[in-house]
């Protein structure tokens, strides 16, 4: 099965989040970049169906040439094809960018493959629930409906049949179990699967891919980014009750001042 | 759990360290053991780790090095480590991929032997059998150390800050951030600050003592202050691969010992079951120590920045075909760890030169922590190290040409993959030379001067002019590229040129100060084991010691004037001496400090025809009668006021020449043309500082002469001692009730021939001394006798060396034995005296 997988290049932050001087962006000075969480596994699930059912994965990004190196650490851990949507490093609204993914996988399955034949189109694209950094929850609806596919966010369990895809999410108490008919577009959570580390070996392998570059824009959409704004530091007071047993009176005062005891 | 006491922020303090790794830590530990009270410990991170490089350091220690102070006190630290039980011996192999490196293992061998470390040489077999999963295809040898060792270093802070806190009532702040360092800037006549207090955003301490221990940051908590630590932060990247069976079987943090893959400059380390992956051999990436996030800021640590794995392609593919097993394993954790790097590869100890009271203990590694540690606070404690001589590591040795970030990054950049690299003893730096200008630079380029650079100061080491000179005395390259790398025999037919008829030799590096004024002479004479209070025009070289009466440095000083000393001191100890002067000189106004290095130029004019080349250009008598051995007297030469000083470090007769530096070219000219007939050549450092030198047997600083031994072991105790006070005079006088139980000599190698035919000439030093059974000799106090100089005597057609030994082998005649690449060679002591010219009659001529 063909399985398309969109991951985003996002900041790898520590506790505190700088944000530039004009208010616009993240302040990376001091930030590695990483894929967002939710995509990783993405990732890793994509390759978990191609290890079990066969074919082939395509990894895709839209955003700066630096991009690519989201792209080479999914083909270390096992991703076949990488495509970078190369933007002009500016941030891209969710309606743009979908709109662009849109545009590049309409292109890559009409493409001709080696065979001369077409490559046909995806059985399964898998989105991110939501972006680490932005956050907006709208580019993978946004591009199933466009290419009028389904789609279900939230997911943290995939299984192929033949001709459909079982995806299950979590809601209190239990599960939602949607069965969708191929090609699908699902948006996947944190828990879906465990990702694997790139092996060296992977890591070495990765350096050769070919990475496809598309040339694909679009217009803006209608949400733009007025400033980020950093909210104040939550500061929390530790106080030291003691040490050893002679603590144990004070743990239980605060614990009877709680209502625990 | 914390160990910060319940207490208030303090408002003073004795002392404050900031920086709780390894280093700060046992600085403290070291100061309660010494008795110190009320200390108190900062650090802008949380305890026990505050994400300095402490915190993701490989934790290993090699104990073999060829550096004395760094083998030492890598040695002294291991120790440390294993008596607090937070240690374990995993041992190490060196791996030799190119035929160069086996040979570097042959001198690793020959130090390991120095040092008194246990080593072996292996074949590739017999490295597999210490490390099964290694590929024995592409070694060709290993080098076996079993007493490598893996450490503890975050416990180990916690367990000497907490020995500090029992002992010393040692206050600890985490999480508490240095905003200044502030200073007393009132004028001073030693042109030296003073520490008064640290500023922090918990409030300010007063404190008599401050020591930085920040690591990479270091430099920036020395500029709160006004002053600089030269030292930058560099990444050393390390990923972390695993897991693997056969790591994982061992139930153990470390079962097989770490392998250095010495020509890739990586080493592969287990950690319980994965292998940690290190490399030297990427580009260098330096940082501003501004660039370092703070701990919320990090992603990981403040100085884990994030992996750039395109650095680290190669490395991978090149430990995998060293253990293939690392191909499939999993990169768990990789990361561009910041470590210290300094203009020279040594530490930074010591006092700051330009503040009181205020200490450094930075560029210092895991592996050297709890050593260095006890060094500063030594240092602190009692006026000097008593561990071990540290003069390398003195953060004073630096020049301001190597006081800046462009210097800085040049030599780090230049050092960084020389970190595993084979390092010749003699070799040049690329980058940032002719630093220091010369009155005879243009000249020497177009004699076609070889420099070789002294810190910041160049000075020729031969002429290539002199080149028709290797011919007339049938001289020719050395077989053996080491030994002849660096090296010309240009510098030879210098040498025999000079004992022939003379030679002129460019001494501009050398450090010249004055004291002035009416506390001058008696201030010089508190500083100098002999007696400065002679007649005007005299000079007196002397010992300079510290308290314990350790050398602290050796030198000349002049009586200019009633009021007026003048001081001469080597290039490689200027800042040291320029600093020492500074520390100790009154404020009272009685003495004027003035550095007239780069005022004062110094050509030597030596050999027998020297003599008549100067008579023609001066009216002085030089005679031994008009210009008297010792002498300094002021002169006119080709017209200039210059100051001629009879002495001579070669062995012939000749003398200083002190000119004004504007001056110099016209002297430099008329000398010159002056020696056109009898036979004058320019002639190179290698004469000066090693064939002239060792053929006389004359000592140097930082080779003989350092803090471990004291004048009277070194021949340098004259019949008296003087009444007045001097630095280090109670324990030189008790060293002289003692006696000596060693001696320094000059031995010759009596056959230089090795086991392949082959001449070899010895270079480098620290090869050990050994008996006829090939024992190392080690005196009462563990000083192994070793080769302090080793050099050709072109006259003697012989190669000398120099080193301590025991009363009973030091008897001339003595037959002994000296290592060089692992290789013996038979020597004999020749004595304390010189090889050459024993009686000094060609200086009396």
């Amino acid at each position: 099965m063909k399985i398309l997988c969109c991951v985003k290049r996002v900041p790898a932050p520590g506790a505190k989040i700088n944000v530039t001087a004009d208010g616009m962006d993240v302040d990376a000075a001091h930030l590695g970049f990483t894929t967002s969480p939710h995509e990783e596994c993405g990732v890793e699930g994509a390759i978990q169906l191609k290890e079990e059912h066969g074919g082939e994965v395509t990894v895709l990004t839209l955003g700066p040439g630096d991009a690519e190196e989201q792209l080479r650490y999914a083909a270390s851990v096992g991703a076949d094809h990488g495509v970078l949507i190369a933007t002009d490093g500016t941030a891209y609204d969710p309606q743009r960018t979908a709109a662009a993914i849109v545009e590049a996988v309409e292109e890559l399955e009409s493409a001709e493959g080696g065979d001369g034949t077409e490559d046909g189109e995806f059985d399964l694209i898998l989105f991110g629930n939501e972006s680490a950094d932005a956050g907006g929850f709208q580019v993978g609806i946004r591009v199933a409906h466009a290419l009028g596919r389904p789609i279900v966010q939230g997911i943290k369990g995939i299984e192929v049949g033949d001709e459909s895809i079982t995806a299950r999410r979590e809601i209190d108490g239990g599960f939602e179990v949607y069965e969708l008919p191929r090609p699908a577009v699902l948006g996947v959570k944190e828990g879906l699967n465990l990702p694997r580390y790139p092996t060296m070996k992977g890591r070495l392998a990765s350096k050769k891919i070919e990475i496809q570059s598309m040339e694909v824009d679009a217009d803006e959409g209608g949400q733009s980014r007025v400033r980020l704004h950093r909210p104040e530091e939550q500061i929390s007071e530790t106080v030291i009750l003691g040490e050893g047993p002679e603590a144990a009176a004070a743990v239980v005062d605060v614990l009877e001042e709680l209502g625990v005891l | 759990m914390s160990d910060i006491p319940n207490s208030g922020f303090p408002t003073s303090a004795k002392c404050v360290v900031i920086g709780a790794g390894i280093v700060g830590n046992c600085v403290v530990g070291h100061l309660a053991r010494l008795g110190w009270k009320d200390l108190v410990l900062l650090d802008k991170g949380p305890l026990p780790n505050p994400g300095g490089s402490t915190g993701h350091a490989s934790n290993f220690i090699f104990p073999v090095d060829h550096n004395k102070e760094m083998a030492l006190l890598g040695e002294q630290s291991a120790n440390q480590y294993r008596d607090m039980d937070l240690s374990v011996d995993s041992g190490g192999i060196e791996v030799a991929r190119t035929q160069e490196r086996m040979v570097e293992l042959q001198r690793r061998m020959t130090s390991a032997k120095a040092w008194g470390i246990e080593a072996h040489l292996l074949t590739p077999a017999e490295v597999k059998e210490h490390v099964p999963f290694i590929n024995g295809e592409v070694i060709l040898g290993g080098f076996y150390c079993p007493t490598v060792s893996v450490v503890d270093s975050l416990e180990t802070g916690t367990t000497m800050r907490k020995e500090a806190i029992d002992k010393a009532g040692l206050q600890v702040f985490a999480n508490t951030e240095v905003l200044d360092v502030i200073t007393d800037d009132t004028p001073r006549p030693n042109g030296r600050r003073k520490v008064t207090a640290v500023e922090t955003d918990k409030g300010t301490i007063e404190a008599e003592y401050v020591v930085i221990a920040c690591g990479v940051w270091s430099n920036r908590i020395a500029y709160m202050a006004d002053t600089y630590i030269p030292l930058v932060p560099a990444v050393h990247q390390m990923a972390d691969v695993g897991p693997m069976d056969i790591l994982a079987e061992t139930n153990n943090e470390i079962g097989y010992p770490i392998v250095r893959d010495m020509d890739t400059f990586c080493y592969e380390r287990q950690s319980a079951g994965s292998m940690e992956v290190g490399s030297y051999a990427h580009r260098p990436i330096l940082h501003h120590p501004d660039e370092i996030p703070s701990n919320a800021e990090a992603a990981l640590s403040p100085t884990e920045f994030p992996f750039t794995p395109d650095d680290f392609d190669q490395q991978m593919e090149e430990a995998i075909e060293l253990m293939d097993m690392l191909g499939d394993a999993e990169i768990k954790y990789a990361i561009n760890g910041l470590l210290s790097l300094t203009p020279d590869g040594m530490p930074c100890l010591g006092e700051m030169p330009d503040v009181e009271n205020l200490w450094s203990a930075a560029a210092v590694w895991v592996k050297e922590g709890p050593g260095m540690g006890q060094v500063v606070a030594e240092w602190m404690h009692y006026g000097y190290p008593r561990v071990i001589d540290s003069h390398g590591a003195d953060v004073a040795r630096f020049y301001d040409e190597e006081k800046s970030d462009e210097h800085i990054w040049a030599r780090a950049e230049e050092s960084f993959n020389k970190t595993y690299g084979i390092v010749h003893p003699a070799e040049q730096w690329a980058d940032r030379r002719m630093l220091v200008d010369s009155p005879y630079r243009s000249r020497q380029e177009a004699l076609g001067a070889e420099f070789f650079q002294a810190r910041v100061w160049e000075r020729p080491q031969w002429y290539t002019s002199n080149a028709d000179l290797v011919e007339r005395y049938g001289l020719e390259e050395r077989k053996v590229e080491w030994d002849n790398r660096w090296w010309s025999p240009i510098t030879v037919a210098e040498h025999l040129n000079l004992r022939e008829n003379c030679g002129l030799i460019d001494l501009s590096a050398f450090q010249i100060y004055e004291l002035e004024g009416s506390g001058a002479v008696e201030f010089a004479d508190y500083l100098a084991v002999n007696k400065i209070d002679v007649p005007v025009g005299r000079s007196v070289y002397t010992p300079w010691l510290n308290a314990d009466g350790g050398f602290h440095s050796d030198l000349t000083m002049m009586r200019m004037a009633e009021d007026r000393v003048r001081i001469v001191t080597g290039v490689f100890d200027g800042g040291r001496d320029d600093f020492w002067v500074r520390k100790h000189m009154p404020n009272d106004g009685s003495v004027t400090f003035t550095n007239l290095s780069k005022e004062i130029s110094t050509l030597g004019l030596w050999g027998p025809n020297a003599p008549a080349v100067l008579g023609q250009l001066t009216d002085q008598d030089l005679s031994q009668d008009g210009s008297p051995y010792g002498s300094y007297l002021p002169v006119t030469i080709a017209g200039v006021e210059c100051h001629l000083f009879r002495i001579s470090y070669v062995g012939d007769t000749g003398w200083e020449i002190y000119v004004p530096w504007d001056q110099a070219p016209s002297v430099f000219d008329a000398i010159m043309k002056a020696g056109e007939d009898h036979g004058l050549r320019v002639t190179g450092g290698g004469v000066y500082s090693l064939s002239g030198r060792i053929e006389k047997g004359y000592r140097l600083m930082g080779a003989e002469l350092e803090s471990e031994y004291n004048p009277v072991e070194a021949g340098l105790a004259r019949p008296k001692v003087k009444a007045a006070d001097f630095i280090g005079k109670e324990a030189y006088l008790a060293a002289r009730e003692a006696g000596s139980e060693v001696q320094c000599v000059t031995l010759i190698v009596d056959d230089n021939v090795d086991s392949q035919g082959r001449q070899r000439f010895m270079q480098g030093g620290n090869e050990p001394i050994l008996d006829l059974d090939g024992n190392r000799i080690v005196d009462s106090h563990g000083r192994a006798s070793r080769v302090t100089t080793a050099g050709y005597a072109p006259s003697l057609g012989k190669n000398l060396l120099m080193g301590y030994l025991p009363n009973e082998l030091a008897e001339p005649g003595t037959k002994l034995q000296s290592m060089y690449m692992n290789e013996l060679y038979p020597c004999t002591v020749v004595g304390p005296g010189s090889a050459f010219d024993p009686d000094d009659t060609r200086l009396k001529s």
